[in-house]
Order: C-alpha cells, then sequence, then structure tokens
C-alpha cells in the first residue's frame, strides 16, 4: 500500500513541477499546444524511468569504490549517454515512436527533471513514505515523478491553448500571464497538501 | 568601452531571466527569501566565469563534434568542485540550496553561453560576459527573493519591516514564486522597455 | 591557432585528457575539503548538543543506536559529560522525516530541544524550530515528555497554527526521544 502512497504523492502532492520546481524550461517550453506537450510527457517518462535505474547502479559502484566525489559528473554524462542511445534504438526498432518523440529527446538531457530525481534516488532522499528507500521504491517514485510531470505539462498546455485567444494587456503577454496561470495552477495542486497524510492513515499505516 | 558593453549586455540586453527566459528551475526553487535568491545567483555566477574562461581557453583544442560532451564535463567539474568548498566551507547556504546546487549543471544558461559566447571570444571578453550574465543572474534571484520575502514574511534579508501575521505566505510557498516572477518580468520589460 | 580537426583519434585524445584531468582535479579538491566537511558535522553536532542542554563545551563520551524493526535508525543516544541529549526522527511530517535533538535535564524533564532535519512548509510547520521553546506557544521546555499530544488530540500543548500535522510529528519525535531515554535510565 506504501507504494501507492508514494505513488499518489509525488504526482498531486509533491508535484515535481508545480511543488518542486524541477524541470519548469519544458514546463513553459513546451506547452503551447497540447499534442507537443504530450510528446514531451511520454519521452520524459521514458528517459526518466531508465536514467534512475542505471544512475542508481552507477552510484553503488562509484560509492563502492570511494568515489562519491564523481556523481555528478558520472550521472550527467550517463543521462547524455542514454537519450543518444534511446533516440539510435527508437530510430531502428519503431520509426513511429522516434516521429512521435525524436524532436524532444535531445532537449531532455539538460531537463533538469532527470538529473534532479536521479540524485534523489541515488542519495535515497525523496520520501518513500516510510519504505527503505531501495531501487524499487526508486522505480516507483521516478515513473509517479514522470506521471505527474506529464499531468502539469498536459493541463497547463490546455489552459495555455485557450489563453492564445484571449485579449491579454500588452506587457503581460507571453511569458508573464504563462507564469501567473502557472502559479494559480499550482494553487490548486496544492489542494493536495495532506492527502497522503490523510491516505496513509484510511490505509493503516 | 568594449568590457563596459559586454558587462551591460548581460545585466540589460540579454538579461537570463527578464530577456532569454532561462535557469528557471533555480529563479523559482531557490528564491523563498533574498538571501537565498543570492546566495544562488552567486554560485551560478561563480560556475559561470570560470567555465566561460576555461572554455575560451581550449576551444581550438576542442574538435567540433565533440565539442559539447567536452564542455559538459568542464562545467560539471567546476559545479563539484563548488559543490565540495560550499559543504566544507558555507554548509549553512549548502544545505538551503541543497539539490539546487548539483543542478547548475544543467542550468541552460551555464551551456549556453559556452556555446553563443566563450567559444567564440578570447579569455578576457569571456570572464567579462560570465561577471555580466552572472550578476544580471544575481539581480533578478535577489529581487525576486526579496519581493516574495517581504510580501510572504513581512522581512528583508531577514530584517522586519512588518509583522509576519499580515504576511501573505503563499508567496513564500509555491504558486507565489510563479506568480511573483510572472509580474516582475512584466514590470522589468514594461519599464526597461527590452 | 588553427581549431583541431574532428578526427577519430583527435576526438579520442580530447575527450580522454579532459575526463582525466577533470578526475584528478576532482579528487585533489576532494582531499582537501573532505576533512572540514567532516568538522563541519561534527561541530554541528556538538553545538546541537550545548544548545539542548543548554551548557558549553558538553563532551560526548558514548552514544546508542537503536534502530527500528526496519533496520532504519530511530534515534540516537548522547551520553555526554554534562547530560543527556537524544536524536529521534519521525516519518510522518508534512513532508516526509522531522529530526530532533532534546536535551533531557536529571529528572527527566525537557531541558531545550533544536530540529536537525525538516522538510515542512515554509511559514508554517516551519515555525517548529522556535514554537515549542520557553517563549512561544507551545512550550515543551521543562515538561516531562512521553504521553505529550497536542489539544486537538485531548493533550495541553497548542498546535502550531494551521500545522498540525506537523506539530504531532514534532510531539511524537520528542516522545520518542523521550522513551530512548527511560530506556537508558
Amino acid at each position: 500500500m506504501a507504494y501507492l502512497l508514494i505513488f499518489f504523492s509525488a504526482i498531486f502532492v509533491n508535484n515535481i513541477v508545480l511543488s518542486q520546481f524541477l524541470g519548469i524550461c519544458p514546463f513553459l517550453g513546451v506547452s503551447k499546444k497540447v499534442d507537443t506537450a504530450i510528446g514531451m510527457s511520454a519521452a520524459v517518462a521514458f528517459v526518466l524511468t531508465i536514467a534512475t535505474i542505471v544512475t542508481y547502479l552507477i552510484q553503488g559502484l562509484l560509492d563502492a569504490n570511494g568515489l562519491g566525489y564523481l556523481q555528478t559528473i558520472a550521472f550527467i554524462l550517463v543521462i547524455a549517454a542514454l537519450v543518444q542511445m534511446v533516440e539510435i534504438v527508437l530510430k531502428k526498432v519503431s520509426p513511429a515512436l522516434y516521429q512521435a518523440l525524436g524532436v524532444f529527446l535531445p532537449l531532455i538531457t539538460t531537463n533538469c527533471c532527470i538529473l534532479g530525481v536521479a540524485i534523489l534516488v541515488a542519495q535515497g532522499t525523496y520520501n518513500a513514505q516510510g519504505l527503505e528507500p531501495n531501487l524499487l521504491t526508486g522505480v516507483v517514485y521516478a515513473v509517479s515523478t514522470a506521471l505527474g510531470f506529464g499531468l502539469a505539462l498536459i493541463v497547463f498546455a490546455g489552459i495555455r491553448e485557450q489563453l492564445a485567444l484571449m485579449p491579454i494587456p500588452k506587457a503581460m503577454q507571453g511569458m508573464p500571464i504563462a507564469l501567473v496561470v502557472a502559479g494559480l495552477l499550482a494553487m490548486a495542486f496544492m489542494g493536495f497538501s495532506g492527502v497522503d497524510n490523510g491516505l496513509a492513515g484510511v490505509f493503516g499505516l | 568601452m568594449k568590457y563596459l558593453k559586454i558587462l551591460y549586455n548581460g545585466l540589460v540586453k540579454e538579461n537570463p531571466t527578464f530577456v532569454l527566459l532561462l535557469g528557471m528551475c533555480p529563479t523559482l526553487g531557490t528564491t523563498s527569501s533574498a538571501i537565498n535568491g543570492m546566495s544562488m545567483g552567486l554560485a551560478t555566477m561563480a560556475v559561470l566565469i570560470a567555465s566561460n574562461f576555461i572554455i575560451s581557453l581550449i576551444k581550438n583544442l576542442v574538435p567540433d563534434m565533440v565539442r559539447i560532451p567536452s564542455y559538459v564535463v568542464v562545467i560539471a567539474s567546476l559545479v563539484t568542485v563548488l559543490q565540495m568548498f560550499m559543504q566544507a566551507f558555507t554548509p549553512e547556504i549548502y544545505k538551503t540550496l541543497g539539490l539546487f546546487i548539483p543542478l547548475i549543471v544543467v542550468n541552460c544558461i551555464i551551456l549556453g553561453r559556452a556555446e553563443a559566447f566563450a567559444a567564440k571570444h578570447g579569455p578576457g571578453e569571456s570572464i567579462f560576459d560570465g561577471i555580466g550574465i552572472g550578476l544580471g543572474f544575481t539581480i533578478a534571484l535577489t529581487m525576486l527573493g526579496a519581493i516574495r520575502e517581504l510580501l510572504g514574511t513581512g522581512r528583508i534579508f531577514g530584517a522586519e519591516l512588518y509583522s509576519d501575521t499580515y504576511g501573505m505566505l503563499v508567496f513564500v510557498l509555491a504558486p507565489g514564486a510563479f506568480i511573483a516572477l510572472g509580474y516582475l518580468i512584466a514590470i522589468v520589460k514594461q519599464t526597461l522597455k527590452i | 591557432m588553427k581549431k583541431l580537426q574532428s578526427t577519430l583519434p583527435n576526438m579520442l585524445i580530447v575527450l580522454t585528457v579532459i575526463a582525466v584531468v577533470a578526475a584528478a582535479a576532482l579528487a585533489y579538491v576532494n582531499s582537501v575539503t573532505a576533512k572540514p566537511i567532516k568538522e563541519n558535522e561534527k561541530k554541528t553536532l556538538a553545538e546541537g548538543i550545548d544548545a539542548v542542554l543548554g551548557v558549553q563545551g558538553a563532551h560526548v563520551e558514548s552514544t546508542d543506536t537503536i534502530k527500528d524493526e526496519k533496520g532504519r535508525v530511530a534515534s540516537i543516544l548522547y551520553q555526554t559529560d554534562k547530560g543527556i541529549a537524544v536524536q529521534a526522527v519521525d516519518h510522518k511530517g508534512f513532508g516526509g522525516d522531522l529530526v530532533v535533538l532534546v536535551g533531557f535535564a536529571d529528572d527527566g524533564s525537557i531541558k531545550g530541544y533544536t530540529i536537525l532535519e525538516t522538510h515542512e512548509t515554509p511559514g508554517l510547520g516551519s515555525k517548529a524550530d522556535k514554537w515549542f521553546q520557553a517563549d512561544g506557544k507551545g512550550n515543551v521546555i521543562g515538561r516531562q515528555a512521553g504521553e505529550l499530544t497536542v489539544s486537538k488530540d485531548g493533550g495541553d500543548v497548542d498546535a502550531i497554527t494551521a500545522s498540525t500535522i506537523t506539530s504531532r510529528a514534532f510531539l511524537r519525535a520528542v516522545n520518542a526521544a523521550h522513551a530512548t531515554y527511560s530506556e537508558h535510565e
């Protein structure tokens, strides 16, 4: 049941974009259309899950050799290489999927939610809801986080599509109004805060 | 004169926060108070100056095809060095900024400046570009931090202006970050006509 | 100087050299900063113990670490020459783990506390570091811990305004610290 809690909390309560401030660049950058938002979310979910597993194993290797200080360098290189690899494999195996995700893949290397989640999982400093932070809980957390990212991005893109049709004061056009809308969305998500504790009570944890 | 122009360019014309809209994660994530925003800005500036300098020195030694990976390794090393120094000598700030310090690596400002400026200019100019852009970023973060701290808790840099009973807590929390930044960008753009 | 061509040997050499130089530089900086980092951690703990016991320069004589059923550190008891301080954790704070350090007087009452780790909401739950002190509204200093609960749950400690969950987590951690302390006595 605690896994369900991690899942729920990472998507709604501690949403990676709206309450943790990770992955803001793609959130603001590729949210003008719902279609592209869906593509980006799928690409992030894919890379985030694989990157979390690989970097978790690498962290084990680094720690075993007393090289913990190489974490940042190793992780960013692994993520960059991974993105390249995913791109090549997708191109060969599933051209249709590559068509859909291809343009987003290069953008993902500098998406800080990938490196951020990889570091959180490797250090075990994410909210594991009382479970021991290991590879399994880490992956559950990573997948849920990616879903949370997707949810925020797609909802935001839906709002921005409508926003584009509205008359807006000149100074607020573009990024300023988008940020204010994101703030209102974050406020809506704040309504979920504490729900994970309530659920924990319901599950009897 | 040339250096002044580069400084002005980074501070105003290509201000990373208000004009280029880069590095939004630390901008929103670390500005719950003026001092936090300023520390993050200065940390980023330190990495930016060093990376601009080193990359402008090695730019001719690096073949074009492995340019990006080489730059990333340089930047990641600098960030790790900064991380270790902060952990050793300013543990308080290190604790508050937390995850956002290693994430300087993926701050688009740094790789962006390496590509757009340091790879085409000499070391002297690149250092000034780092100072200009870094200061522009620091000032933006300090401003946003000060606004959020004042509206949220009635303080600026920890000095109390009015009781925090009257503070609008939402500005310290996540939604306030987005809203404050949105209005700040609109106001700055309107006043400076950029 | 002319730019190096993108031939395979060139690329390999450059990448290897950069990687080696970077790793060497990091290893060096790590060796320089490792000692101050360790000393910082020690100093933070020593200052915390001094603060909660209300003394200067307490010297830790022995420590006793107690783990919960899942093998995680639940509490650490520091036996010093000037009293006993206990570090305890509660996993159900508003934002996850809440770690407190509590100093106990000889009669088992709370002498002082400090918060070592918190992920509570800034401006709300994060007030816990002042709220329960002697001059705060939910003063617990001088009280016998063990059964402390907030007024909402039938106790007599005032919870932090709009932060009942944090207050409950804090009191659970303090009670747990007291349990460790009494077992030790």
